[in-house]
Protein backbone atom coordinates (compact mmCIF):
# COMPACT_ATOMS: atom_id res chain seq x y z
CA UNK A 1 0.00 0.00 0.00
CA UNK A 2 1.29 3.39 -1.00
CA UNK A 3 -0.11 6.68 0.27
CA UNK A 4 0.94 9.79 -1.59
CA UNK A 5 0.03 13.40 -0.95
CA UNK A 6 1.20 16.93 -1.53
CA UNK A 7 1.67 19.28 1.39
CA UNK A 8 3.43 22.62 1.73
CA UNK A 9 5.23 22.16 -1.60
CA UNK A 10 6.45 18.64 -0.84
CA UNK A 11 5.44 15.57 -2.78
CA UNK A 12 5.42 12.76 -0.29
CA UNK A 13 5.17 9.05 -0.94
CA UNK A 14 4.64 6.87 2.09
CA UNK A 15 5.20 3.17 1.65
CA UNK A 16 2.78 2.18 4.34
CA UNK A 17 3.89 -1.36 5.13
CA UNK A 18 7.62 -0.75 5.34
CA UNK A 19 7.21 2.68 6.93
CA UNK A 20 9.48 4.21 4.27
CA UNK A 21 9.04 7.85 3.34
CA UNK A 22 10.12 9.24 -0.02
CA UNK A 23 10.15 12.86 -1.10
CA UNK A 24 9.81 12.97 -4.87
CA UNK A 25 9.64 15.41 -7.75
CA UNK A 26 6.44 15.98 -9.72
CA UNK A 27 7.28 13.47 -12.41
CA UNK A 28 8.09 10.72 -9.93
CA UNK A 29 4.91 11.57 -8.01
CA UNK A 30 2.80 11.03 -11.12
CA UNK A 31 4.66 7.91 -12.23
CA UNK A 32 4.29 6.28 -8.82
CA UNK A 33 0.54 6.98 -8.89
CA UNK A 34 0.26 5.00 -12.12
CA UNK A 35 2.92 2.41 -11.49
CA UNK A 36 0.71 -0.46 -10.40
CA UNK A 37 -2.19 0.40 -12.68
CA UNK A 38 -0.55 0.82 -16.09
CA UNK A 39 2.06 -0.79 -18.30
CA UNK A 40 5.37 1.03 -18.54
CA UNK A 41 4.88 2.13 -22.14
CA UNK A 42 1.51 3.59 -21.25
CA UNK A 43 3.03 5.45 -18.29
CA UNK A 44 5.72 6.93 -20.53
CA UNK A 45 3.14 8.01 -23.10
CA UNK A 46 0.93 9.59 -20.44
CA UNK A 47 3.82 11.48 -18.89
CA UNK A 48 5.00 12.82 -22.24
CA UNK A 49 1.50 14.06 -22.92
CA UNK A 50 0.93 15.46 -19.42
CA UNK A 51 4.20 17.36 -19.35
CA UNK A 52 4.18 18.45 -23.03
CA UNK A 53 3.53 22.07 -22.08
CA UNK A 54 5.77 22.02 -19.03
CA UNK A 55 8.68 24.43 -18.65
CA UNK A 56 11.02 21.58 -17.86
CA UNK A 57 10.77 19.10 -20.70
CA UNK A 58 10.02 15.50 -19.89
CA UNK A 59 11.52 12.91 -22.16
CA UNK A 60 10.99 9.18 -22.46
CA UNK A 61 14.46 8.83 -20.91
CA UNK A 62 13.56 10.86 -17.84
CA UNK A 63 10.40 8.81 -17.29
CA UNK A 64 12.50 5.69 -17.64
CA UNK A 65 14.87 7.09 -15.02
CA UNK A 66 11.98 7.37 -12.60
CA UNK A 67 10.82 3.86 -13.43
CA UNK A 68 14.33 2.57 -12.74
CA UNK A 69 14.41 4.34 -9.40
CA UNK A 70 11.03 2.88 -8.47
CA UNK A 71 12.27 -0.59 -9.41
CA UNK A 72 15.32 -0.12 -7.24
CA UNK A 73 13.22 0.89 -4.25
CA UNK A 74 10.96 -2.09 -4.81
CA UNK A 75 13.98 -4.36 -4.72
CA UNK A 76 15.14 -2.67 -1.56
CA UNK A 77 11.67 -3.31 -0.09
CA UNK A 78 10.91 0.34 0.53
CA UNK A 79 8.21 0.86 -2.06
CA UNK A 80 5.12 -1.15 -3.00
CA UNK A 81 5.69 -3.58 -0.15
CA UNK A 82 3.02 -5.97 1.06
CA UNK A 83 1.41 -6.17 4.47
CA UNK A 84 3.11 -9.28 5.85
CA UNK A 85 2.30 -8.74 9.50
CA UNK A 86 -1.17 -10.17 10.04
CA UNK A 87 -0.20 -13.67 11.12
CA UNK A 88 2.72 -12.32 13.12
CA UNK A 89 0.38 -9.99 14.94
CA UNK A 90 -2.23 -12.67 15.57
CA UNK A 91 0.47 -14.81 17.18
CA UNK A 92 1.71 -11.79 19.09
CA UNK A 93 -1.76 -11.06 20.42
CA UNK A 94 -2.17 -14.64 21.60
CA UNK A 95 0.74 -14.31 24.00
CA UNK A 96 0.00 -14.01 27.67
CA UNK A 97 -0.35 -10.32 28.38
CA UNK A 98 0.80 -8.60 31.52
CA UNK A 99 -0.48 -5.43 33.12
CA UNK A 100 2.02 -2.66 32.66
CA UNK A 101 0.13 0.56 33.26
CA UNK A 102 -2.58 1.84 35.57
CA UNK A 103 -4.59 5.00 35.41
CA UNK A 104 -5.33 5.65 39.06
CA UNK A 105 -8.49 7.66 39.59
CA UNK A 106 -7.13 9.13 42.73
CA UNK A 107 -9.98 11.61 42.94
CA UNK A 108 -13.48 11.43 41.55
CA UNK A 109 -13.95 15.05 42.37
CA UNK A 110 -12.82 18.22 40.73
CA UNK A 111 -12.46 21.88 41.61
CA UNK A 112 -13.29 22.95 38.07
CA UNK A 113 -16.48 22.37 36.13
CA UNK A 114 -15.20 22.02 32.56
CA UNK A 115 -18.13 21.93 30.20
CA UNK A 116 -16.75 19.18 27.97
CA UNK A 117 -15.51 16.88 30.73
CA UNK A 118 -15.95 13.21 29.76
CA UNK A 119 -15.72 12.47 33.48
CA UNK A 120 -18.86 14.49 34.22
CA UNK A 121 -17.04 17.14 36.27
CA UNK A 122 -14.91 14.48 37.86
CA UNK A 123 -17.51 12.09 39.19
CA UNK A 124 -17.79 9.78 36.18
CA UNK A 125 -21.56 9.68 36.46
CA UNK A 126 -21.21 8.32 40.00
CA UNK A 127 -20.54 9.65 43.48
CA UNK A 128 -17.78 12.00 44.47
CA UNK A 129 -14.99 10.10 46.14
CA UNK A 130 -11.28 10.11 46.91
CA UNK A 131 -9.16 6.98 46.66
CA UNK A 132 -7.95 5.78 50.03
CA UNK A 133 -4.31 4.93 50.63
CA UNK A 134 -5.34 1.33 51.21
CA UNK A 135 -7.05 0.98 47.82
CA UNK A 136 -4.11 2.75 46.13
CA UNK A 137 -1.62 0.36 47.69
CA UNK A 138 -3.69 -2.61 46.59
CA UNK A 139 -3.70 -1.21 43.09
CA UNK A 140 0.09 -0.98 43.04
CA UNK A 141 0.33 -4.49 44.52
CA UNK A 142 -2.03 -5.73 41.81
CA UNK A 143 0.13 -4.07 39.15
CA UNK A 144 3.34 -5.60 40.45
CA UNK A 145 1.75 -9.03 40.82
CA UNK A 146 0.38 -8.98 37.28
CA UNK A 147 3.32 -7.42 35.48
CA UNK A 148 5.27 -10.62 34.83
CA UNK A 149 8.84 -9.88 33.80
CA UNK A 150 8.10 -6.35 32.66
CA UNK A 151 10.29 -3.97 34.58
CA UNK A 152 8.92 -0.53 33.75
CA UNK A 153 5.52 0.02 35.35
CA UNK A 154 3.52 3.15 34.63
CA UNK A 155 1.11 4.78 37.02
CA UNK A 156 -0.77 7.91 36.08
CA UNK A 157 -2.45 9.88 38.85
CA UNK A 158 -5.65 10.99 37.22
CA UNK A 159 -9.06 12.25 38.18
CA UNK A 160 -11.13 14.28 38.52
CA UNK A 161 -8.40 16.40 39.92
CA UNK A 162 -5.66 14.31 41.58
CA UNK A 163 -4.26 17.19 43.61
CA UNK A 164 -7.48 17.15 45.64
CA UNK A 165 -6.05 13.95 47.10
CA UNK A 166 -2.37 14.85 47.01
CA UNK A 167 -1.52 13.34 50.36
CA UNK A 168 -2.47 9.92 49.02
CA UNK A 169 -0.52 10.61 45.81
CA UNK A 170 2.59 11.29 47.87
CA UNK A 171 2.16 8.26 50.07
CA UNK A 172 1.56 6.01 47.09
CA UNK A 173 4.72 7.24 45.39
CA UNK A 174 6.69 6.47 48.55
CA UNK A 175 5.04 3.04 48.74
CA UNK A 176 5.84 2.41 45.08
CA UNK A 177 9.48 3.36 45.61
CA UNK A 178 9.72 0.84 48.45
CA UNK A 179 8.02 -1.90 46.51
CA UNK A 180 9.98 -1.42 43.30
CA UNK A 181 13.21 -2.29 45.08
CA UNK A 182 11.73 -5.45 46.53
CA UNK A 183 10.36 -6.64 43.20
CA UNK A 184 12.99 -5.34 40.77
CA UNK A 185 10.56 -2.97 39.10
CA UNK A 186 10.79 0.65 38.05
CA UNK A 187 7.73 2.80 38.61
CA UNK A 188 7.20 5.64 36.19
CA UNK A 189 4.75 8.02 37.81
CA UNK A 190 2.88 10.69 35.92
CA UNK A 191 0.25 13.20 36.96
CA UNK A 192 -2.47 15.03 35.08
CA UNK A 193 -3.68 18.23 36.73
CA UNK A 194 -5.77 21.32 36.16
CA UNK A 195 -3.31 23.34 38.21
CA UNK A 196 -5.73 24.93 40.66
CA UNK A 197 -4.02 23.50 43.73
CA UNK A 198 -0.46 23.56 42.42
CA UNK A 199 2.06 25.08 44.82
CA UNK A 200 5.81 25.03 45.33
CA UNK A 201 5.77 21.97 47.53
CA UNK A 202 3.76 19.95 45.00
CA UNK A 203 5.97 21.08 42.13
CA UNK A 204 9.09 20.11 44.02
CA UNK A 205 7.66 16.70 44.79
CA UNK A 206 6.58 16.18 41.20
CA UNK A 207 9.94 17.27 39.85
CA UNK A 208 11.56 14.60 41.97
CA UNK A 209 9.10 11.80 41.36
CA UNK A 210 7.00 12.32 38.23
CA UNK A 211 8.42 11.24 34.89
CA UNK A 212 5.86 13.42 33.14
CA UNK A 213 3.19 15.88 34.14
CA UNK A 214 0.23 16.84 31.97
CA UNK A 215 -1.03 20.35 32.63
CA UNK A 216 -4.51 21.09 31.36
CA UNK A 217 -4.91 24.48 29.68
CA UNK A 218 -6.83 25.29 26.53
CA UNK A 219 -4.85 28.13 24.97
CA UNK A 220 -6.24 31.65 24.68
CA UNK A 221 -7.68 33.05 27.90
CA UNK A 222 -11.19 33.57 26.55
CA UNK A 223 -11.31 30.06 25.10
CA UNK A 224 -9.96 28.48 28.27
CA UNK A 225 -12.23 30.44 30.60
CA UNK A 226 -15.31 29.66 28.55
CA UNK A 227 -14.87 25.89 28.76
CA UNK A 228 -12.89 25.53 32.00
CA UNK A 229 -14.67 27.57 34.66
CA UNK A 230 -14.45 26.97 38.38
CA UNK A 231 -17.53 25.69 40.17
CA UNK A 232 -18.56 29.28 40.80
CA UNK A 233 -18.51 29.97 37.06
CA UNK A 234 -15.38 32.12 37.12
CA UNK A 235 -12.65 31.37 34.58
CA UNK A 236 -9.53 29.57 35.79
CA UNK A 237 -6.94 30.86 33.30
CA UNK A 238 -5.43 33.64 35.38
CA UNK A 239 -5.12 31.33 38.35
CA UNK A 240 -3.31 28.51 36.62
CA UNK A 241 -1.20 30.14 33.90
CA UNK A 242 1.52 31.56 36.17
CA UNK A 243 1.71 28.26 38.04
CA UNK A 244 2.07 26.24 34.85
CA UNK A 245 4.76 28.58 33.55
CA UNK A 246 6.71 28.26 36.78
CA UNK A 247 6.20 24.47 36.76
CA UNK A 248 7.41 24.07 33.17
CA UNK A 249 10.47 26.22 33.87
CA UNK A 250 11.22 24.33 37.06
CA UNK A 251 11.30 21.15 34.95
CA UNK A 252 13.69 22.83 32.50
CA UNK A 253 10.97 22.77 29.85
CA UNK A 254 11.21 18.97 29.75
CA UNK A 255 9.03 16.03 30.73
CA UNK A 256 5.74 17.83 30.76
CA UNK A 257 2.95 18.75 28.36
CA UNK A 258 0.55 21.58 28.49
CA UNK A 259 -2.51 19.88 27.10
CA UNK A 260 -5.61 21.51 25.80
CA UNK A 261 -8.89 20.47 24.28
CA UNK A 262 -10.41 22.28 21.35
CA UNK A 263 -14.07 22.21 20.45
CA UNK A 264 -16.42 23.49 17.78
CA UNK A 265 -16.24 26.83 19.56
CA UNK A 266 -12.58 27.28 18.64
CA UNK A 267 -12.09 25.57 15.32
CA UNK A 268 -9.21 28.03 14.84
CA UNK A 269 -7.35 26.08 17.49
CA UNK A 270 -3.94 26.74 15.94
CA UNK A 271 -4.21 30.14 17.61
CA UNK A 272 -4.56 28.41 20.95
CA UNK A 273 -1.50 26.28 20.34
CA UNK A 274 0.45 29.39 19.33
CA UNK A 275 -0.87 31.27 22.33
CA UNK A 276 0.63 28.59 24.57
CA UNK A 277 3.89 28.76 22.62
CA UNK A 278 3.91 32.55 22.99
CA UNK A 279 3.57 32.11 26.73
CA UNK A 280 6.83 30.19 26.65
CA UNK A 281 5.65 26.58 26.70
CA UNK A 282 7.76 24.27 24.57
CA UNK A 283 5.85 20.98 24.85
CA UNK A 284 2.26 21.38 23.77
CA UNK A 285 -0.61 19.04 23.09
CA UNK A 286 -4.05 20.08 21.85
CA UNK A 287 -6.74 17.49 21.20
CA UNK A 288 -10.14 17.58 19.56
CA UNK A 289 -12.96 17.23 22.06
CA UNK A 290 -14.70 13.88 22.10
CA UNK A 291 -18.36 14.51 22.77
CA UNK A 292 -21.84 13.29 21.90
CA UNK A 293 -22.92 14.74 18.55
CA UNK A 294 -25.86 16.56 20.17
CA UNK A 295 -23.53 18.74 22.25
CA UNK A 296 -23.21 22.20 20.71
CA UNK A 297 -19.44 22.11 21.13
CA UNK A 298 -18.98 18.66 19.53
CA UNK A 299 -16.85 18.50 16.38
CA UNK A 300 -18.99 17.75 13.33
CA UNK A 301 -18.08 16.12 10.05
CA UNK A 302 -18.47 19.47 8.29
CA UNK A 303 -15.75 20.93 10.54
CA UNK A 304 -13.11 18.50 9.36
CA UNK A 305 -11.85 20.54 6.35
CA UNK A 306 -11.51 23.63 8.54
CA UNK A 307 -9.58 21.68 11.14
CA UNK A 308 -7.32 20.15 8.48
CA UNK A 309 -6.48 23.66 7.28
CA UNK A 310 -5.66 24.57 10.85
CA UNK A 311 -3.23 21.67 11.13
CA UNK A 312 -1.57 22.83 7.90
CA UNK A 313 -1.29 26.37 9.21
CA UNK A 314 0.16 25.15 12.46
CA UNK A 315 2.72 22.93 10.74
CA UNK A 316 3.94 25.79 8.54
CA UNK A 317 4.16 28.18 11.47
CA UNK A 318 6.07 25.62 13.52
CA UNK A 319 8.60 25.15 10.73
CA UNK A 320 9.00 28.91 10.49
CA UNK A 321 9.51 29.30 14.22
CA UNK A 322 11.98 26.45 14.32
CA UNK A 323 14.01 28.11 11.60
CA UNK A 324 13.99 31.30 13.62
CA UNK A 325 15.29 29.44 16.67
CA UNK A 326 11.97 29.69 18.47
CA UNK A 327 10.58 26.22 17.89
CA UNK A 328 8.29 24.11 20.04
CA UNK A 329 6.93 20.59 19.97
CA UNK A 330 3.33 19.73 19.23
CA UNK A 331 2.46 16.30 20.57
CA UNK A 332 0.47 15.19 17.54
CA UNK A 333 3.14 16.26 15.06
CA UNK A 334 5.87 14.39 16.85
CA UNK A 335 6.90 11.37 14.89
CA UNK A 336 9.96 9.25 15.25
CA UNK A 337 10.61 7.87 11.78
CA UNK A 338 13.99 6.28 12.45
CA UNK A 339 13.58 5.03 16.00
CA UNK A 340 9.85 4.72 16.56
CA UNK A 341 7.99 1.71 17.82
CA UNK A 342 8.30 -1.81 16.43
CA UNK A 343 5.55 -3.15 14.21
CA UNK A 344 4.04 -5.19 17.04
CA UNK A 345 3.48 -2.04 19.06
CA UNK A 346 2.17 -0.20 16.03
CA UNK A 347 -0.50 -2.75 15.19
CA UNK A 348 -1.54 -4.25 18.48
CA UNK A 349 -3.81 -1.49 19.74
CA UNK A 350 -3.53 0.77 22.76
CA UNK A 351 -3.54 -2.04 25.31
CA UNK A 352 -6.71 -0.94 27.08
CA UNK A 353 -8.34 -3.74 29.02
CA UNK A 354 -5.21 -5.85 28.99
CA UNK A 355 -1.93 -4.00 29.55
CA UNK A 356 -3.59 -0.80 30.63
CA UNK A 357 -6.36 -0.54 33.21
CA UNK A 358 -8.11 2.23 35.09
CA UNK A 359 -8.76 1.95 38.81
CA UNK A 360 -11.64 3.81 40.45
CA UNK A 361 -11.48 5.27 43.98
CA UNK A 362 -13.24 2.10 45.16
CA UNK A 363 -10.69 -0.19 43.51
CA UNK A 364 -12.83 -1.27 40.58
CA UNK A 365 -10.98 -2.07 37.38
CA UNK A 366 -12.06 -0.79 33.96
CA UNK A 367 -10.43 -1.17 30.53
CA UNK A 368 -9.38 2.49 30.58
CA UNK A 369 -10.26 5.84 32.09
CA UNK A 370 -12.85 6.51 29.40
CA UNK A 371 -14.86 3.38 30.24
CA UNK A 372 -15.12 4.21 33.93
CA UNK A 373 -18.73 4.79 34.87
CA UNK A 374 -20.05 2.35 32.25
CA UNK A 375 -21.15 -0.66 34.35
CA UNK A 376 -21.03 -3.04 31.38
CA UNK A 377 -17.26 -2.48 31.24
CA UNK A 378 -16.46 -3.39 34.84
CA UNK A 379 -13.59 -5.89 34.61
CA UNK A 380 -12.92 -6.68 38.25
CA UNK A 381 -11.30 -5.06 41.26
CA UNK A 382 -7.95 -4.74 42.96
CA UNK A 383 -8.82 -7.39 45.55
CA UNK A 384 -9.96 -10.14 43.23
CA UNK A 385 -8.23 -9.12 40.02
CA UNK A 386 -9.89 -9.54 36.61
CA UNK A 387 -13.23 -11.29 36.98
CA UNK A 388 -14.85 -10.57 33.63
CA UNK A 389 -12.32 -12.46 31.52
CA UNK A 390 -14.74 -12.62 28.59
CA UNK A 391 -14.69 -8.85 28.34
CA UNK A 392 -10.93 -8.80 28.68
CA UNK A 393 -10.65 -11.31 25.85
CA UNK A 394 -12.67 -8.98 23.66
CA UNK A 395 -10.18 -6.20 24.34
CA UNK A 396 -7.32 -8.58 23.78
CA UNK A 397 -8.42 -9.24 20.22
CA UNK A 398 -8.76 -5.54 19.51
CA UNK A 399 -6.11 -4.59 16.95
CA UNK A 400 -5.90 -3.04 13.50
CA UNK A 401 -6.70 -6.31 11.70
CA UNK A 402 -9.90 -6.64 13.72
CA UNK A 403 -11.08 -3.31 12.33
CA UNK A 404 -12.14 -3.32 8.69
CA UNK A 405 -11.66 0.45 8.36
CA UNK A 406 -8.06 0.21 9.53
CA UNK A 407 -7.13 -2.37 6.92
CA UNK A 408 -7.66 0.24 4.22
CA UNK A 409 -6.04 3.10 6.11
CA UNK A 410 -2.47 4.33 5.66
CA UNK A 411 -2.39 5.69 9.20
CA UNK A 412 -2.81 2.35 10.94
CA UNK A 413 0.89 2.05 11.79
CA UNK A 414 0.76 5.40 13.60
CA UNK A 415 -2.46 5.19 15.61
CA UNK A 416 -2.55 1.46 16.25
CA UNK A 417 -6.24 1.29 15.42
CA UNK A 418 -7.39 4.31 17.37
CA UNK A 419 -9.21 4.67 20.63
CA UNK A 420 -11.51 1.80 21.69
CA UNK A 421 -13.61 4.12 23.84
CA UNK A 422 -14.20 6.51 20.98
CA UNK A 423 -15.21 3.59 18.80
CA UNK A 424 -17.65 2.40 21.44
CA UNK A 425 -19.10 5.87 22.02
CA UNK A 426 -19.85 6.42 18.35
CA UNK A 427 -20.56 2.91 17.07
CA UNK A 428 -21.48 0.86 20.13
CA UNK A 429 -18.56 -1.55 19.71
CA UNK A 430 -14.83 -1.40 20.29
CA UNK A 431 -13.79 -2.88 16.94
CA UNK A 432 -14.91 0.09 14.88
CA UNK A 433 -13.30 3.51 14.55
CA UNK A 434 -14.43 7.05 15.32
CA UNK A 435 -14.51 8.48 11.82
CA UNK A 436 -13.92 12.17 12.54
CA UNK A 437 -11.05 11.26 14.82
CA UNK A 438 -9.58 9.11 12.04
CA UNK A 439 -9.76 11.92 9.50
CA UNK A 440 -7.96 14.27 11.86
CA UNK A 441 -5.42 11.63 12.76
CA UNK A 442 -4.58 11.07 9.10
CA UNK A 443 -4.10 14.78 8.60
CA UNK A 444 -1.83 15.07 11.61
CA UNK A 445 0.34 12.25 10.36
CA UNK A 446 0.59 13.85 6.92
CA UNK A 447 1.68 17.11 8.54
CA UNK A 448 4.16 15.37 10.81
CA UNK A 449 5.80 13.57 7.90
CA UNK A 450 5.84 16.74 5.81
CA UNK A 451 7.68 18.49 8.62
CA UNK A 452 10.29 15.73 8.63
CA UNK A 453 10.70 16.18 4.89
CA UNK A 454 11.15 19.93 5.37
CA UNK A 455 13.67 19.48 8.15
CA UNK A 456 15.56 16.91 6.09
CA UNK A 457 15.95 19.42 3.29
CA UNK A 458 18.07 21.78 5.35
CA UNK B 1 18.67 9.14 -6.90
CA UNK B 2 17.64 11.99 -9.12
CA UNK B 3 13.87 12.00 -8.69
CA UNK B 4 13.33 10.32 -5.35
CA UNK B 5 14.86 11.14 -2.02
CA UNK B 6 14.26 8.73 0.85
CA UNK B 7 14.14 9.77 4.49
CA UNK B 8 15.76 7.56 7.08
CA UNK B 9 13.07 5.35 8.57
CA UNK B 10 12.95 2.32 10.80
CA UNK B 11 12.57 -0.86 8.79
CA UNK B 12 9.27 -2.24 10.08
CA UNK B 13 9.84 -5.72 8.67
CA UNK B 14 13.15 -5.92 10.51
CA UNK B 15 11.41 -4.79 13.69
CA UNK B 16 9.45 -8.05 13.73
CA UNK B 17 12.62 -9.93 14.60
CA UNK B 18 13.51 -8.15 17.82
CA UNK B 19 10.30 -6.27 18.53
CA UNK B 20 7.40 -6.86 20.85
CA UNK B 21 9.27 -6.65 24.16
CA UNK B 22 6.45 -4.49 25.55
CA UNK B 23 8.70 -2.28 27.67
CA UNK B 24 7.57 0.86 25.87
CA UNK B 25 5.13 3.39 27.20
CA UNK B 26 1.40 2.77 27.03
CA UNK B 27 0.04 5.28 24.55
CA UNK B 28 -2.54 6.87 26.84
CA UNK B 29 0.02 7.47 29.57
CA UNK B 30 1.68 10.13 27.47
CA UNK B 31 -0.45 13.18 26.84
CA UNK B 32 -3.43 12.09 24.88
CA UNK B 33 -6.08 10.34 26.98
CA UNK B 34 -8.69 10.78 24.26
CA UNK B 35 -7.05 9.43 21.10
CA UNK B 36 -4.40 6.84 20.42
CA UNK B 37 -1.02 7.81 19.14
CA UNK B 38 1.90 5.45 18.88
CA UNK B 39 3.88 6.89 15.95
CA UNK B 40 5.50 9.48 18.18
CA UNK B 41 6.60 7.08 20.86
CA UNK B 42 10.10 5.87 21.38
CA UNK B 43 11.26 2.30 21.28
CA UNK B 44 12.64 1.42 24.68
CA UNK B 45 15.43 -0.63 23.11
CA UNK B 46 16.58 2.29 20.98
CA UNK B 47 16.78 4.46 24.08
CA UNK B 48 19.37 2.19 25.64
Amino acid sequence: MVHQYKNNGYNIVLDVNSGSVHVVDDLAYDVIALYEKEEKDAIIAKMLSRYAESEEPVTAESVQEVLDEVEQLKEEKTLFTEDIYEQYLMDFKKRKTVVKALCLHISHDCNLACRYCFAGQGEYQGDRALMSLEVGKKALDFLIANSGSRRNLEVDFFGGEPLMNFDVVKRLVLYGREQEKLHNKNFRFTLTTNGVLLNDEIMEFCNKEMGNVVLSIDGRKEIHDDMRPARNGKGSYDLILPKFKAFADSRNQEKYYVRGTFTRKNLDFSKDVLSLADEGFRLISMEPVVASPEEPYAIREEDVPVLCDEYDKLAKEMLKRKKEGNGFEFFHFMIDLSGGPCVAKRLSGCGSGTEYLAVTPWGDLYPCHQFVGKPEFLLGNVNDGIINTELQDEFKTCNVYAKPKCRECFARYYCSGGCAANSYNFHGKIQDAYDIGCELQRKRIECAIMMKAAENEK
Amino acid sequence: MKHIQSLTTRNLEESMKKGGCGECQTSCQSACKTSCTVGNQSCEKNKQ
